[in-house]
């Protein structure tokens, strides 16, 4: 079981929250929708990192406060280095 | 609404008025009971200085606007849900006109006032050993440096999703739980309580 630090609610168990898969993935804009070819929407929509390292990865804190942020998780060891809020860019790491 | 007439507690079937006038409290380690039907109404907003002074014009309560904790003033008790939203717990039979008032002072700001008085049911929970008990189905550290009077959590406990409430340091804590989960969590506390000396305390 992991332990994640909501933002508001402090130190929490994983049951608590749910997953919300790979975060940073910017929707294309009207104007690139328009000239957009298929294979890359199919890249837009269905392909996703899978990295043996660290993760930037959304939360939601199900069971609490319903509110939803950002982790870096690292996908080997499941440590948690850094709980960031919405919308803010992933943060720069150094790699472990 | 439900008519008061027709509202029946989901726990009615366990017969706790009954089982409390023959439940030996004396030495009792844990009390368990069903409160009263309770007005509950969800507010969301900001949580600026403006809400906050609608908030207080109508309950007299200072939202509490740090996470996971409760305040009240008079008859009314205000709990945090979340960063935009708040519990605002009375007696029975009040819900409309708060509802209305609540309304009316929020005019002209970004907010909602629903009543969610016939959501949950209460289930209280008190005594010496009220804590251990807690702690055979909930991850939350309830320790007193931890956890205490003033502070509430939105949990699971068992499989039933809760809003846990301290109410005083005896410890008590009043259990929130959709009315569709009492019956379940009123059992599991029955099969819990096996293992301590339970007494069903009357509301």
């Amino acid at each position: 079981m992991l332990l994640i630090s909501c933002p508001h609610c402090g130190p929490r168990d994983e049951h608590e929250f749910a997953y919300g898969h790979e975060a940073h993935i910017a929707r294309p804009t009207l104007e690139q929708q328009n000239t957009m070819t298929d294979a890359e929407w199919a890249d837009y929509l269905f392909m996703r990192k899978n990295p043996k390292g660290v993760h930037f990865e959304r939360w939601v804190h199900a069971r609490g406060c319903r509110q939803w942020f950002n982790v870096a998780r690292h996908t080997v060891t499941h440590e948690i280095i850094k709980v960031y809020p919405m919308g803010e860019p992933a943060p720069k790491l150094e790699q472990k | 609404m439900a008519e008061a007439y027709t509202r029946r507690s989901p726990l009615q079937h366990f017969g706790l008025t009954a089982a409390a006038a023959k439940s030996n409290a004396a030495g009792a380690e844990v009390l368990i009971g069903e409160s009263a039907h309770r007005a509950i109404v969800n507010i969301r907003g900001d949580g600026g200085e403006a809400f906050k002074a609608a908030v207080r014009s109508v309950t007299g309560v200072d939202l509490p606007v740090k996470p996971n904790t409760t305040a009240q003033a008079g008859a009314f008790r205000i709990l945090w849900l979340g960063p935009t939203e708040w519990w605002v717990v009375t007696t029975s039979g009040a819900e409309e006109k708060l509802v209305a008032d609540l309304r009316q002072a929020f005019i002209g700001q970004h907010a909602a006032v629903i009543d969610v008085s016939e959501s949950r049911a209460v289930i209280t929970l008190s005594g010496t050993k009220a804590r251990d008990m807690l702690a055979r189905g909930c991850s939350l550290d309830l320790h007193p440096r931890v956890f205490g009077p003033g502070q509430c959590a939105q949990t699971g406990l068992t499989k039933a999703n809760i809003m846990l409430d301290q109410t005083d340091a005896a410890p008590s804590f009043d259990i929130y739980v959709l009315k569709s989960f009492a019956d379940y969590l009123w059992q599991w506390f029955w099969l819990i309580g096996r293992d301590y000396k339970l007494a069903i305390k009357a509301h």
